[in-house]
């Protein structure tokens, strides 16, 4: 498969990663070998990591949890940069993601999941605070998700085109 | 009202107008529009809503107050960007102050081309299967319409023998539209030099509908335009429905000859004044910055072309491979249904509304014309109703 097929590949999977191999290879018009072959191929290198589900929790009743973007400000280490406390802070479960970041007053943006604010409040001073290198913190709480990863959660297009037009 | 009065009313319509047949895509619109749960496949139109860039840029110059007319052939700035964009990707070349107008939708550009050009009893080639308005509009100018057949043994391509053939002393233009609706079909540089001869032979003019120039898949669009010689002689017509996902914005452009030029802008500044200034706002944006989101729209039409085409093959529907627009268009004659029965029945039994061929002329009769522009979940859908429907038929 070309590397222009490929990418193709990677953005209908991107859209939706449960279309079966056979209706890939249809509309990329390769044969579903092919596409078992190259889907294969992309795991192998990590470049296809893992295929969830994009889950809006907010309608989920009995369900609660709230986010926070941290701020963290860190000395970075001798040889290992901040390699070594970002890769730290990422062993953490709840943590959901972990971003060096330019420009800012700080250095590691830090995304956070809990139960409620008093658990996310109680990470940050006893987990996150303590570690040698963080040298401050700073708590967001996320109020209100209206889109993520590129996908609004709330908003559909509705299809509103008349049924046959010319 | 009574009949009286109908009749009377009826009177008062000009004989032209009288003798207009309605759209026969008419009847059965109004057909699905009753039903529930259709699945249509019988949309003329991208699924895709306008990118938000261009609504942005609309609704961002109501905010500044461009509320009032452009100049009669449209905003200079448009047609500036109008140039540079056909020189680019089509290599054809206008002059944005006398060889470009903007119109309000193709549709507009194609009366006014055909009303500057024609006097009464003037002969107009069509090549058919062809979208439904070419046949009123040359009507309404005063025009004869002569039809051309394609077949898809041709791949519904315009070949030199047909066009001769259907020459006379009265024939002033020939009206086309690749790539085309509702064939799907395109014609290549090669392919339009065979007919070059011909069109010099007997000077026509070409009417050249390249509203679908953007969508094709695995080519580029060959604008007949660009070849020597042929932009003396040709009308182009385009606009930013298809290729932007603009269709409600009505709007189009026509580039021509000056001379041609002044004349259709004399009916445009007469009729219309001007395209509306937020859609034309919308389509600047449209050129200078919407080109991205055109792309990814045209790699979305064609894994789903390769996924129809696919399947009509598979239920065992014969139907030639279309190199743009977003129609299949399908061979039913093995089911040894008329396109009209066809198309009719698969509605009421399966609810899937497709086009019968017929609607666009002549030679579509044993074909239905399918739009692929809808989610991939809805054309899984109805490929397993027709498979369903086809299977009872045999």
């Amino acid at each position: 498969m070309n590397r222009q097929k490929q990418m193709e590949l990677l953005r209908l999977l991107e859209e939706d990663s449960r279309q079966d191999v056979e209706q890939l290879g249809k509309m990329l018009a390769e044969p579903k070998e092919e596409i078992e072959k190259a889907i294969a191929a992309l795991e192998e290198e990590n470049i296809i990591v893992k295929y969830p589900a994009l889950i809006n929790w907010e309608r989920v009743d009995d369900h609660p949890y709230v986010t926070a973007m941290i701020d963290v400000k860190v000395t970075p280490k001798r040889d290992v940069g901040f390699d070594e406390v970002a890769k730290r802070i990422c062993r953490f479960p709840e943590v959901q993601a972990v971003y060096l970041m330019s420009g800012a007053s700080y250095d590691l943006s830090v995304v956070l999941e809990g139960k409620t604010m008093r658990e996310v409040a109680s990470f940050v001073s006893q987990k996150l605070a303590t570690i040698d290198s963080v040298v401050s913190t700073a708590t967001h709480f996320i109020l209100q998700r209206y889109k993520h990863d590129g996908i609004e959660l709330e908003d559909r297009d509705e299809d509103r085109r008349m049924v046959v037009t010319p | 009202m009574s009949t009286t009065s109908t009749l009377t009313a009826k009177r008062r319509l000009s004989a032209t107008v009288e003798s207009l047949k309605p759209s026969g895509i008419r009847r059965f619109f109004d057909l699905a529009a009753s039903m529930e749960g259709v699945i249509s496949l019988g949309v003329g139109e991208p699924d895709f809503v306008t990118p938000w860039r261009m609504r942005e840029a609309s609704i961002s110059s109501l905010e500044r107050g461009y509320t009032a007319y452009t100049s009669n052939a449209g905003m200079l700035e448009l047609r500036v960007e109008i140039q540079k964009y056909l020189e680019e990707r089509f290599s054809v070349s206008y002059h944005p102050e006398k060889e470009i107008l903007v119109t309000v939708g193709a549709s507009e550009a194609i009366d006014i081309a055909l009303r500057a050009i024609l006097d009464p009893g003037d002969e107009v080639l069509v090549v058919e299967p062809c979208y439904v308005s070419y046949e009123p509009v040359i009507r309404l100018a005063g025009g004869v319409p002569v039809f051309l057949k394609t077949t898809m043994e041709n791949q519904f391509k315009l070949t030199p023998e047909e066009l001769e053939s259907h020459i006379t002393a009265r024939t002033k233009a020939i009206i086309f539209c690749y790539p085309n609706n509702p064939t799907g079909s395109t014609m290549s540089a090669a392919e339009w030099q065979a007919l070059l001869p011909i069109l010099e032979k007997h000077d026509l003019l070409v009417i050249s509908d390249e509203i679908y120039g953007e969508l094709t898949y695995g080519r580029m669009h060959d604008s007949i335009a660009a070849l020597p010689g042929m932009k003396e002689r040709t009308i182009l017509i385009s606009g930013f429905s298809k290729a932007f996902a603009m269709t409600g914005w009505r709007l189009g452009y026509v580039c021509a000859e000056p001379e041609l030029l002044a004349g259709m802008l004399k009916i445009h500044q007469y009729t219309m004044l001007c395209a509306p200034t937020m859609a034309q706002m919308a389509a600047l944006e449209a050129l200078r910055h919407g080109r991205g989101d055109m792309e990814r729209m045209v790699e979305s039409y064609r894994q789903r072309r390769n996924y129809v085409v696919d399947g009509f093959r598979q239920i065992g529907l014969a139907c030639h491979e279309p190199e743009g627009a977003f129609y299949a268009f399908p061979s039913i004659a093995s089911t040894g249904l008329s396109a009209a029965d066809f198309a009719e029945k698969l509605l009421m039994e399966e609810k899937v509304a497709v086009v019968p061929g017929d609607v666009f002329g002549e030679s579509g009769n044993g074909h239905i014309r399918c739009s692929y522009a809808t989610s991939m979940e809805q054309l899984k859908k109805a490929l397993d109703r027709m498979e369903r429907f086809v299977s009872k038929l045999s």
